[in-house]
């Protein structure tokens, strides 16, 4: 039996419902093993006039101070290298790291938290994207991807729309903070265990930091307690902080954020600013859209280029634009680097148009979805994203009919309007959008992954790849690929823990492609393997049963292999293993998989950067106190194409778990800063994200039948594209908030929390009454 | 200030010398090598440090050792019977309760320290049980279903 399309459970189920699974600090303490933690600055912006160590040198348990003069490089980055690990003369956010503490214990190291005198002179902040443009803070190249000719289709517009689209930011809040286990080996060699989604990433700037050829260095991940995002770049400054203590001291280093220290010094998903202009017809059909998008990329570059790239590449999302200019800039502002996190700036640019959409329905008085179906990319024709790749194998007109029809959309529209025209107390919305999400990094050269298949004596096989495991369950995706391409039971297959020394040179697990790309490279091994051990059988069936000798009929099913043209003469997997052992065939491989077709020239802004797109639409509902501003969601209903799933229960989770992860970002999960940038939502007590009372009543998620030949097993990617749905919520809000603007557009920001949606009602209620609308006070962003 | 502590812990008795104000949390992980119990946020917000203190579940980095003086503490190494998992656990592996496994010590001794109490709890008093542990993957449907699927099976042992 196939293991590919069951529901196998996750490959660590036993040792997570059992406190069993061993995540960084769980590790048993290490002889000699120190405890790492470290000062950073307490402004946004300054410059460092001197530190005084003495005193805390002096206190007992100290076993070591580092500045960045203790480090060989200090600069690092993974597309520009603009970023100091520990702060030299100049701080640019409140949490970049200045001194590192090595210590004994726990209170040593808040004695020398207190010992520590660092004097430094407060330079001017930047904290809003508006000043950054002001000033020419930017960070990289602005990016343009154009088609068609706007300046012409605006001048011949008949209706144009204007408006700017704002989010704000998300903190990852894996319940597991960032973690490291540095443990210096001889010769300058270092093993650090990581709870990163990228290890090749921590080795590359742990070997350059330091000083260290690459190969000194092995980074080991078994699991995460959650990524999101926020392990593929920022798990490597504490990864690199306890090598650096390690290596220096020569004695194991541990390092294990608190939450609160985790949500102040790590950046997040990034805030947008985005200016559109759009041109339409009367029926509602985008002639030409300009959008320009604004993001804080925080203090340094992290990934925010390429981030913004996916912004600009996802700005058409599920509809046609004819003529397009999308321009995008990175602003540089004094908070931690915003960085990586599920979507990957998709979510921002999708947000962007789907806005656009809904405006324009207002505008026009029609029904939303009839102007989304109408723009909707086609099969054949208006088939064509802004940046020139084709949307083949193109779902979105079906499965914008079919959630219509699931999800009763029409007349939960008028039930709405009827509620709507009722009810004093509460005020409903409903709103359906759609998510086309590109499968593939953006840069080319990440499409790449290798993988080592072991096979033993006993039939039992050892799999290990770049990817690395955060609960997403790419390791049981793979250990379902292995079993079908050996015709063996999953339960024979072990996925070990990600480490560089067995797969180099890998990509962060990431962008959806986990189980794309390291499932392709497993089954490109197993495949290697089996072909030899094929050739042993075809041997040994000629010689126990005179069958003419053919590998290509030799097949793996069931525990067995055999020979397609005599079924009965069977051997055993395990015993087919041991024939080739003895027949000196070797039963081990590297695979190798790279993803084919992609062209993508992101100065120009155009080619096929994709290998597919998932797609999805949703239909969200949700219900406001007109008196608090208190938003409930009555129903999601939410239907996708994620191609053959490789294991239908995984997906679902990660269909359902990352719904909800987005409507935390669009809902109550709010980073605020006071005047000086400080955090002041640094904890659960003051930052909400969604917990189980948050489950709409109803939540319907559903899959359409259908193939994805271009990607392992017909499956595919699941991860990020689903969170991009919860948009629905957030425009079922901005639905709502129509019934009461008066035909005008209803203005909102992200996040709608209680105080967002209340301030706009307000607006709404002022303005009714007569009152100067400008006496309420702006939603401070 | 070093003191004796005497409590059970998972049905076997426990005797510690130790600054009986330090929290049970680090009491576990670091002097009994139990890891099972996470550390989450360590302001009793997020659930991932629950544990049951005579069949209550309480925030464990909430606290003290001193606190659990005479009691019977069960954490998540302690659910297992005679080597087989509690049906709590099989619920949860059944239906995918978890995706990183984080909060997954938490959830389940919460929802075995409410099953203790109610064997046949509401969906709605399994909500606002639950409400109090934080998932950051999603997980909550399954967890829902995994906790109702123990009940009906029996609830707690």
């Amino acid at each position: 039996m196939p293991s590919v399309g069951k529901n196998i459970p996750h490959d660590s189920a036993v040792g997570h419902v059992s406190g069993e699974s061993v995540y960084i600090d769980d590790m048993a303490p290490l002889r000699g093993e120190l405890i790492v933690d470290f000062v950073w600055s307490p402004v946004a912006h300054g410059r460092i006039r001197g530190i005084d160590l003495e005193a805390a040198r002096a206190l007992p348990g100290i076993a070591g101070l580092f500045t960045y003069r203790d480090l060989h490089h200090n600069l690092f980055g993974a597309i520009i290298q603009d970023e100091f690990l520990l702060a030299e003369d100049v701080v640019s956010f409140i949490g970049h790291p200045i001194v590192v503490i090595a210590a004994e214990s726990r209170a040593a190291i808040r004695a020398a938290k207190a010992a520590i005198t660092i004097d430094i002179e407060e330079l001017e902040p930047v904290f809003t994207i508006d000043e950054a443009k002001k000033r020419g803070l930017f960070i990289g190249k602005t990016m343009t991807i154009q088609r068609g000719d706007v300046t012409s289709a605006f001048a011949s517009a008949k209706n144009i729309l204007e408006g700017t689209f704002v989010n704000g930011g998300q903190d990852h809040f894996y319940l597991e903070s960032q973690a490291a286990l540095a443990v210096p080996g001889e010769f300058d060699q270092l093993t650090v265990h990581s709870s990163t989604q990228n290890p090749s990433e921590v080795q590359d700037v742990i070997a350059h930091l330091l000083g260290l050829p690459i190969n000194k260095v092995v980074v080991v991940t078994k699991r995460m307690g959650g990524g999101f995002g926020g392990k593929e770049c920022q798990a490597t400054h504490p990864a690199a902080i306890a090598a650096l203590v390690a290596h220096k001291l020569k004695r194991p280093a541990r390092i294990a954020y608190g939450k609160d220290d985790d949500m102040c010094v790590t950046g997040g998903r990034h805030p947008f600013q985005n200016d559109y202009k759009v041109a339409f017809d009367d029926d509602g059909v985008i002639t030409a859209a300009q959008i320009d998008f604004y993001s804080d990329g925080g203090a340094f570059a992290d990934l925010s280029t390429s981030v913004l790239g996916r912004a600009l590449t996802h700005a058409d999302n599920a509809y046609y634009l004819p003529n397009a200019l999308i321009r995008g800039t990175v602003c540089r502002l004094n908070y931690p680097p915003n960085t990586a996190f599920r979507g990957f700036g998709g979510p921002q640019g999708i947000a962007t148009i789907e806005t656009i959409l809904e405006e324009i329905a207002v505008v026009l008085k029609k029904d939303p979805l009839e102007i989304r179906r109408r723009n909707c990319y086609g099969i054949d024709e208006r088939n064509t994203t802004p940046y020139g790749q084709v949307v083949r194998n193109n779902h979105l007109p079906h499965l914008f009919d079919q959630i219509a029809e699931r999800g009763d959309y029409h007349e939960r529209v008028a039930q709405v309007a009827s509620f709507n025209a009722a009810s004093r107390t509460h005020l409903r919305g409903i709103a359906c959008t759609a998510v086309k999400f590109g499968i593939s990094f953006n840069t080319k050269f990440l499409n790449q992954a290798n993988a080592l298949v072991n096979v033993y004596l006993d039939g039992s096989v050892q799999v290990s790849t770049g990817a690395t495991e955060m609960g997403q369950g790419v390791n049981t995706k793979i250990r379902q690929i292995v079993a079908d391409e050996f015709g063996i039971d999953a339960e024979r297959v072990q996925l070990m823990a990600t480490s560089t020394e067995k797969n180099n040179n890998t990509s962060a697990t990431a962008a959806s492609s986990g189980a794309d790309l390291n499932g392709g490279a497993a089954a490109d091994a197993c495949r290697k393997i089996r072909t030899r051990m094929a050739g042993v059988a075809a041997e040994y069936f000629e010689r126990v049963a005179g069958i003419e000798q053919s590998a290509d009929e030799i097949i793996f099913e069931n525990g067995d292999v055999f020979d397609r043209r005599n079924f009965a003469q069977r051997v055993p997997f395990p015993a087919l293993v041991k024939m080739c052992h003895l027949e000196r065939v070797s039963v081990g491989e590297r695979g190798f998989y790279s993803t084919q077709g992609l062209d993508w020239d992101a100065d120009k802004g155009c080619g096929a950067p994709f290998l597919y797109f998932t797609q999805g639409t949703a239909i969200s509902e949700v219900e406001i106190d007109r008196f608090t501003g208190m938003m409930d969601v009555r129903r999601i209903d939410m239907l996708m194409d994620i191609g053959k799933p490789i294991n239908p229960g995984i997906d679902r989770g990660q269909i359902t778990g990352a719904f909800i992860q987005g409507m935390g970002w669009l809902t109550n999960e709010e980073m605020r800063y006071d005047a000086k940038g400080n955090l002041l939502s640094h904890s659960p007590t003051t930052y909400k994200i969604p917990n189980i009372q948050d489950l709409p009543p109803v939540f319907n998620v559903d899959w359409i039948d259908a193939e994805n030949p271009l990607n392992i097993r017909s499956s595919k990617a699941v991860g990020e594209p689903p969170l991009v749905l919860a948009i629905s919520v957030w425009m079922a809000v901005k639905n709502a908030l129509s019934y009461l603007s008066g035909g005008t557009i209803p203005k909102l920001y992200a996040p709608a929390t209680g105080e967002e949606i209340l301030m706009r009602m307000t607006e709404y209620r002022h303005a009714a009454r007569g009152a100067d609308a400008r006496e309420v006070a702006a939603p401070q962003m | 200030m070093k003191k004796s502590v005497r409590f059970r812990l998972n049905g076997h008795p426990v005797a510690l010398d130790t600054d009986d104000r330090r929290t049970l949390l680090w009491v576990l992980r670091d002097d009994l090598n139990l890891t099972g119990t996470k550390y989450g946020c360590g302001e009793g917000v997020c659930g991932a440090c629950t544990v049951a203190v005579d069949g209550t579940a309480v925030r464990s980095c909430q606290t003290t050792v001193a606190a659990v003086e005479g009691k019977s503490v069960v954490t998540i190494e302690g659910l297992e019977h005679d080597g087989k998992l509690h049906p709590l656990q099989q619920a949860f592996i059944e239906h995918n309760g978890f995706q990183c496994g984080y909060c997954t010590s938490g959830m389940l001794m919460n929802a075995w320290a409410l099953l203790q109490k109610q064997p046949h709890p509401s969906r709605s008093a399994i909500v606002d049980e639950m409400n109090a542990n934080l998932c950051r993957c999603g997980a909550h449907q399954r967890i829902l279903a995994a906790i109702e699927q123990a009940s009906k099976a029996g609830g707690a042992r």
